[in-house]
């Protein structure tokens, strides 16, 4: 009825967990234009190229000792706030796989250009991915080729805009009934944070200094 | 039966029914679009949306700390785990960096696993009551909205609310344990076994409700995983994962979360990962959760006079970390009453998130919806519906 | 107006108006829609459970506008879904009431300010008779709700004049006007990042 376990994951992990490096190894040996790299605070994922995610995806899926059979999450965001070196205006689509065999974990990342934000879809190797992607294209804009099936998900199909990218501008009425109460004084989003106020000097210190204007449009 | 009935003709035999999203069996606004073919369902095409608050829109607009509401109405029918997840994954991004580390006092990690498996606890009473509802039992579901108010009085005196509670807060609890807690919630469970004996007499082994539920929308275990079925859900079809045993977080790694996993419980004809297996995990869970309570009050460290004691206290200090968190980002999981509750969450250092993603258990498990649903009947479309205990802002957010 | 006659004999007889006659009746049988958006629904339910036991006041939960009096918004009411609100509450037979349980329905509440998908408030849809606040409010603001739209279902009139009914509410009268959702127009501010849909 119930399997009891010792306390601690290290003990139940199987001996064939593959930690982060043997993984991105694997995956670069097969596919050479996939890059190893780290967030800004260690966090470690393949930066795969958008033409290649399906291969890719396939391979982690099938391979005897990878075997990542299940999809946890799939989303994205906009980098065009982002303090990131050098600034971009990308989006980014993450892959959070998860193998239920070998009890291990990978981040995928893909980068598209905002104007033409296009990935191939994975939801013929992981069937989860059919919802998670209509919800990353509703909600972010960033379209996926040959999907069965990529309609809005979350937001009326007449809806305009995708309300995650950080230009999104908030409707003023749908449906011909207005979106603020009479009187409603409408207080946006935080003012934009200036992308190039991230100090490329500085290598020890990975934080920006917060921007003078950051976040200050938020109190109230 | 369903009130928003708009039916055509779909060409053919065909009927095309339009199920929500106002329908007492949906558990709130979500709509299916059924084509049957006279009681055969043919497809069942979900329609999600209408409960879509931009929770994750939000998320980049206010502070860290202000955040922690809007998790309770990600999920409000276990709100504790919903703040719990949250606070959990802000603790693990401070974490990342050395300046800005901040430790959970004990006690406070203590009371997150009482009050969130009391949480859990009163989550899956209205998860099996409201699926006998949809199957016609009435009475089960007021017995379990009356042991939800036992769970509801000790919160309130908690933490002074009775449904969205935001007392996890990120490094420690809103408040201390109030005097006499520890007694009420041994009382509480000590009357609550009692009363699950009587439940389970009445519908747990009631014939009628086990063959309503046994042999329909079966998942294998390969198609669950395949369909990003977690928690209850992906349990029921005998995949043994549990992220509280698993990978743990807070102190579950010292209590030996024990997991049940479905096993065709129906019996003659029942199979494994059928609706009753996955109402028979909900019951078993239950069982755990008293018992994973029961363990953590064991543990419990007496309360120090500063609230910031890494022992005793309740509330470690985070407003210097949270004004300058690390540049960077993080993905952490929890396991919530509907499976597994993971926050993705980009910084871009400054006392404002730059993007929160919350995935959950429901908005998968709708994903399966359109393949499971053909060729079952039109009258078992609530059962399944039932036995996935979906909670609709957990899909639309 | 109600009064009591004895003609003798024990017997006795009250005397009253018809409109007070079926005053009484529909206060004391208001028949709610299940109708359960959000949060607020869960405290809907526990107030139609055992403890605070709605039925004791005529409250009877009813799965079809057909055959409902009274419709208790429970929750938020977003955009998408504010069409179909509306669509259930002409459905309900008249005179019916509307309660609007909590601070989402009210205003718009903890998503007035920052979300773009929800409606600030159903009043905007459907004319609203009573207001309850709170995040959700608890049972008790619920019942005290229903009993202030006793009062106002004791007040009304059927066979009374009826242009100033403020529930029979025809065409362009109501707070929205005609119908929505025939003429979709998503108007953006003034700096639309994106086109049309694609």
């Amino acid at each position: 009825m119930t399997s009891a376990a010792p306390a601690g994951s290290e003990l139940q992990a199987p001996s064939s967990k593959l930690d982060n490096a043997a993984i991105a190894e694997r995956v670069i040996a097969a596919h050479p234009t996939v890059a190893a790299r780290s967030s800004d605070n260690g966090q470690p994922y393949l930066l795969v190229p958008p033409a290649e995610i399906v291969r890719v995806a396939t391979l982690l899926r099938d391979d005897a000792a990878l075997r990542f059979d299940s999809l946890m999450d799939l989303t994205g965001w906009d980098l065009s706030k982002y303090p990131a070196t050098p600034p971009s205006s990308d989006l980014v689509v993450a892959y959070f796989l998860h193998s239920l065999a070998h009890r291990h974990h990978l981040t995928v990342k893909v980068q598209v250009p905002r104007e033409a934000a296009e990935v191939p879809t994975v939801s013929g190797v992981w069937a989860v991915a059919n919802y998670f992607e209509r919800e990353v294209w509703d909600l972010l804009g960033v379209r996926f080729a040959e999907h069965p099936n990529l309609k809005r998900i979350m937001t009326p199909d007449d809806w305009i805009g995708h309300p995650l990218r950080k230009d999104y501008a908030y409707p003023q009425s749908y449906n011909g009934v207005a979106h603020l109460r009479e009187g409603q004084r409408f207080e946006p989003p935080p003012a934009p944070k200036p992308a190039a106020a991230a100090p490329p000097a500085a290598p020890p210190a990975p934080r920006p200094p917060p921007p003078a204007s950051g976040g200050g449009a938020a109190a109230p | 039966m369903s009130s928003d009935l708009a039916i055509e003709s779909a060409g053919g035999e065909r009927m095309r029914i339009n199920m929500g999203p106002h329908h007492p069996a949906t558990h709130g606004v979500l709509r299916l679009i059924v084509e049957c073919d006279g009681e055969i369902v043919s497809s069942a095409t979900p329609d999600h949306g209408y409960l879509h608050r931009s929770i994750e829109k939000i998320g980049e607009c206010v502070e860290w700390p202000m955040f922690v509401p809007y998790t309770d109405r990600v999920d409000y029918v276990c709100a504790m785990n919903a703040n719990l997840a949250y606070c959990v994954a802000v603790e693990k991004l401070l974490a990342t960096d050395k300046t800005t580390a901040v430790q959970v006092p004990r006690r406070a990690e203590v009371i997150r696993v009482i009050v969130a498996e009391l949480n859990r606890i009163s989550s899956h009473l209205v998860a099996v009551g409201a699926m006998s509802m949809d199957l016609g039992a009435y009475t089960p579901f007021l017995h379990g909205i009356a042991q939800r108010e036992g769970v509801n009085d000790i919160f309130e005196k908690l933490c002074g609310q009775r449904l969205t509670y935001n007392y996890i807060t990120i490094g420690g609890v809103g408040f201390d344990l109030h005097t006499g807690a520890v007694e009420e919630i041994e009382s509480f469970l000590a009357q609550f076994e009692k009363e699950m004996i009587r439940f389970n007499k009445l519908i747990t082994t009631n014939t009628i409700f086990r063959d309503r539920c046994a042999g329909i929308a079966v998942i294998s275990a390969a198609e669950a995983v395949a369909y990003g079925l977690v928690g209850p859900n992906l349990r029921g079809s005998g995949v043994d994962w549990d992220i509280r045993r698993d990978e743990p977080y807070g102190i579950y790694g010292e209590l030996g979360v024990r997991v049940p996993v479905g096993q065709g419980y129906a019996g003659r004809t029942g199979k494994v990962g059928d609706c009753y297996d996955r109402f028979i995990v909900r019951l078993l869970e239950i069982n755990e959760s008293v018992r994973l309570i029961r363990a953590a009050l064991k543990l419990l460290p007496p309360a120090a006079e500063k609230p910031a004691d890494p022992v005793g206290g309740f509330q470690a200090d985070v407003a210097k970390a949270l004004r300058k968190p690390p540049k960077g980002e993080i993905r952490v999981r929890t396991e919530a009453p509907r499976g597994e509750m993971g926050y993705v969450i980009v910084s871009d250092g400054t006392k404002t998130p730059y993007r929160v993603r919350c995935r959950t258990g429901s908005f998968t498990a709708c994903s399966i919806f359109n393949k499971l649903m053909k060729g079952i009947f039109l009258a078992d479309i609530v059962t399944v519906i039932g036995s996935f205990d979906i909670v609709v802002p957990e899909i639309d957010r | 107006m109600t009064e009591i006659i004895k003609p003798g004999n024990d017997e006795q007889v009250f005397t009253t108006t018809v409109d007070e006659f079926l005053a009484w009746g529909k206060e004391n049988s208001l028949f709610y829609l299940l109708f359960a958006t959000a949060c607020c629904g869960i405290e809907l339910m526990q107030t139609g459970g055992p403890r605070y036991d709605v039925d004791r006041l005529g409250m009877i939960p009813r799965a079809t506008p057909r055959q409902a009096d009274l419709m208790i918004i429970a929750g938020t009411i977003t955009h998408k879904m504010a069409s179909r609100v509306r669509t259930l509450w002409e459905q309900m037979t008249e005179p019916r009431w509307v309660v609007s349980m909590g601070s989402c329905a009210n205003s718009g509440g903890p998503f007035s300010k920052y979300s773009y998908s929800v409606l600030n408030g159903v009043d905007k849809y459907i004319p609203v008779d009573v207001y309850i606040p709170g995040c959700p409010p608890r049972p008790e603001a619920l019942i005290d709700g229903v009993m202030a739209l006793r009062e106002r279902v004791r007040k009304y009139r059927t066979v009374g004049i009826r242009d100033k009914d403020p529930h029979v509410v025809q065409g362009a009268d109501c707070a929205f006007g005609s119908h929505p959702g025939k003429a979709s127009s998503l108007e953006l501010g003034a700096s639309s990042p994106q086109g049309p849909k694609a």
